[in-house]
């Protein structure tokens, strides 16, 4: 058989698994409507996706993922609750040189649950755990969901934590933030001689100065978000205790029941963790139940942050410890909010991964 | 062996070039009519090949030609990983061009990236969709920007006339070159404190992918000793 045709087998073979858990088999479209993509991703995506164009239906990009697809047929037609699997190429354009593969298989299994999202959680890694351990992979798990409510509980305006919020995903953008925020970074020279006129003089009177209003964004928002950076100048710098306590969880590396009691401990002063912590005590029993060895599962507070957009809590990976050199051998996670940005104003809890079957089987070639 | 030199074929771009070489002891004129493209050289075993300097990187790149004289922004635009593909032999001191992101002269408030960034998503929470960029440089800019972890704006191409597309409402900010500010300054738009993406200059390039036998390698050493 030729290299293609064993990959085929190996995505045939796991698709399989899937289906006999009771998942649905479904498909999408290789050419996926670019708009709603780009909005999700942002231009970036540009770079790492082929863009192709048809005279009907616009700018198109060849599937870049699943789940953007799955998600928008479950949020369509779906019933509840449901198990998807699926098994098909996707198309990732690399850069010059690098030798990566623009074209790969992926099988997928996605949970739209709303009885039990830790449940779920479990119920993923853990089927995941399964059909990859003939491989001997390093697991790894995180939780975007402790990050996020480590943020919602800093004692500053909601407008800094919504821009710090925004950022998660860009941790040079998010830390750059947070140097500004809690006053590491002072403010450049030319920002402050800004503000010091602004506030003498008011943003109308500067704003008619500056020149005449053009284009879509108007001389309101203008005046306005002047405004805004004058009472952020005046509102306190987040204490150093609460960045410390940031910066501790940020840098958080452990085992998943030594991660939990360290985040206990820290949660006595940031009362905000105790809900998501209580979700992640919720899933720590979960995989417990699921035959998961706890105390064997390492935790990154920042793992998932730099490659998975739109995952918004548990996130994990399977990586080939022996072969540095390959991608993750499986990614995926909880994306709550994915489902509400394409779900038209509905919204489901939902998790799931993908799996490289062209990874397990060059791994699983090495063993024999 | 005689080497293939790329040369922008019109405008003040050429006769700098020819300048250029001049005075290194090239002498370069064009032959035959004002509209034929064609040129002649002495003093060097070169063949000129007269292309648009947009085409150059291009042919460049191909290993059609063994040198080329265009702007460093179109090497970096047009070519990815162009370090691998071409070698800068010598940057020529003219064509100076600034890649810069400028904005509404009457947005005060941003004057910088980061600025740039708060603003999009302002501006995507109240208009519905991200801030649009006028540019002819997508990739410099993509790359310049993602490295700046600045979001919710979007491309829009513009081929030229650039400075006019936010009073036009077809962009919000724009992306393009600039030598004296002064086109930029007359529709009203002001550059980023940090918004200069590419310092552009004539540049004298190198293909590495054009056969390089030992007699091209011979004559390009001879070429660049009088450089």
């Amino acid at each position: 058989m030729s290299d293609k045709l064993l990959v085929r087998a190996e995505a045939e073979r796991l698709f399989a698994f899937f289906k006999a858990q009771g998942a649905e088999a479904v498909d999408a479209a290789l050419m996926q409507p670019a708009g709603t993509l780009l909005d999700l991703y942002g231009e970036d995506i540009r770079a790492r996706a082929y863009v192709t164009h048809d005279p009907d239906q616009g700018e198109m990009m060849l599937r870049p993922d699943f789940t953007v697809p799955v998600v928008q047929r479950h949020m369509a037609e779906g019933g509840e609750p449901a198990r998807y699997t699926y098994l098909g190429e996707v198309f990732r354009m690399q850069q010059a040189g690098s030798g990566r593969a623009t074209e790969y298989l992926q099988v997928g299994y996605e949970v739209f649950d709303r009885s039990n999202p830790e449940a779920a959680d479990a119920e993923v890694f853990s089927l995941f755990a399964e059909v990859l351990s003939p491989l001997g992979l390093r697991p790894a798990t995180g939780d975007i969901g402790i990050l996020k409510a480590a943020v919602a509980s800093l004692s500053t305006t909601e407008k800094r934590k919504a821009a710090l919020m925004r950022h998660i995903w860009r941790p040079r953008r998010f830390r750059a933030l947070l140097d500004q925020f809690t006053g590491k970074a002072a403010p450049s020279s030319a920002r402050t001689a800004f503000l010091a006129v602004a506030q003498k003089e008011g943003a109308v009177a500067l704003v008619d100065r500056a020149g005449p209003e053009i284009g879509l964004r108007s001389r309101g928002e203008v005046i306005r978000r002047t405004d805004a950076l004058l009472n952020d100048a005046a509102e306190p710098l987040i204490g150093r205790m609460e960045a410390e306590v940031l910066e501790t969880i940020l840098a958080l590396r452990e085992t998943l029941p030594n991660a939990f009691a360290h985040l206990s401990d820290l949660a006595v002063d940031l009362t905000g963790l105790n809900s998501a912590l209580e979700r992640m005590e919720r899933r720590m029993d979960a995989l417990n139940d699921a035959g998961i060895d706890l105390d064997g599962l390492p935790f990154e507070a920042s793992f998932g942050r730099t490659h998975m957009e739109y995952y918004d809590g548990f996130v994990f990976g399977f990586m080939a410890e022996s072969r540095p050199d390959l991608p993750p051998v499986a990614t995926g996670g909880r994306y709550d909010a994915l489902t509400r940005v394409l779900g038209g104003g509905q919204e489901i809890p939902a998790v799931g991964g993908v799996i490289r079957p062209e990874l397990v089987q060059e791994l699983r070639e090495g063993l024999v | 062996m005689t080497l293939k030199l790329g040369l922008p074929s019109k405008g003040r771009l050429m006769a700098k070039t020819f300048d250029w070489f001049a005075e290194r002891g090239i002498k370069m004129e064009r032959t035959g009519s004002d509209r034929e493209y064609a040129a002649q050289v002495e003093g060097a075993d070169l063949e000129l090949v007269l292309l648009s300097a947009g085409e150059i990187p291009r042919e460049l790149r191909a290993g059609r030609i063994h040198l080329g004289v265009t702007g460093s922004d179109l090497v970096r635009e047009r070519i990815p990983a162009w370090e691998e593909v071409v070698k800068e032999l010598q940057p020529m001191g003219f064509g100076f061009a600034d890649l810069i992101i400028a904005v509404p002269a009457f947005w005060v408030d941003v004057t910088t990236l980061d600025d740039l960034d708060a603003a999009a998503a302002a501006f995507r929470a109240e208009h519905g969709h991200r801030l649009r960029i006028a540019t002819k440089y997508h990739r410099l800019v993509r790359e310049f920007l993602q490295d700046a972890g600045v979001a919710d704006y979007q491309l829009v191409d513009s081929q030229g006339a650039t400075e006019g597309t936010v009073k036009n409402l077809t962009a919000e900010a724009v992306a393009d070159i600039t030598s004296t500010g002064e086109t930029l300054r007359a529709n009203h738009l002001s550059i980023l404190s940090d918004g200069l993406i590419h310092r552009s200059q004539a540049v004298l390039f190198k293909s590495r992918k054009a056969s390089w036998g030992d007699a091209e390698r011979a004559a390009l050493a001879d070429l660049t000793e009088r450089l």
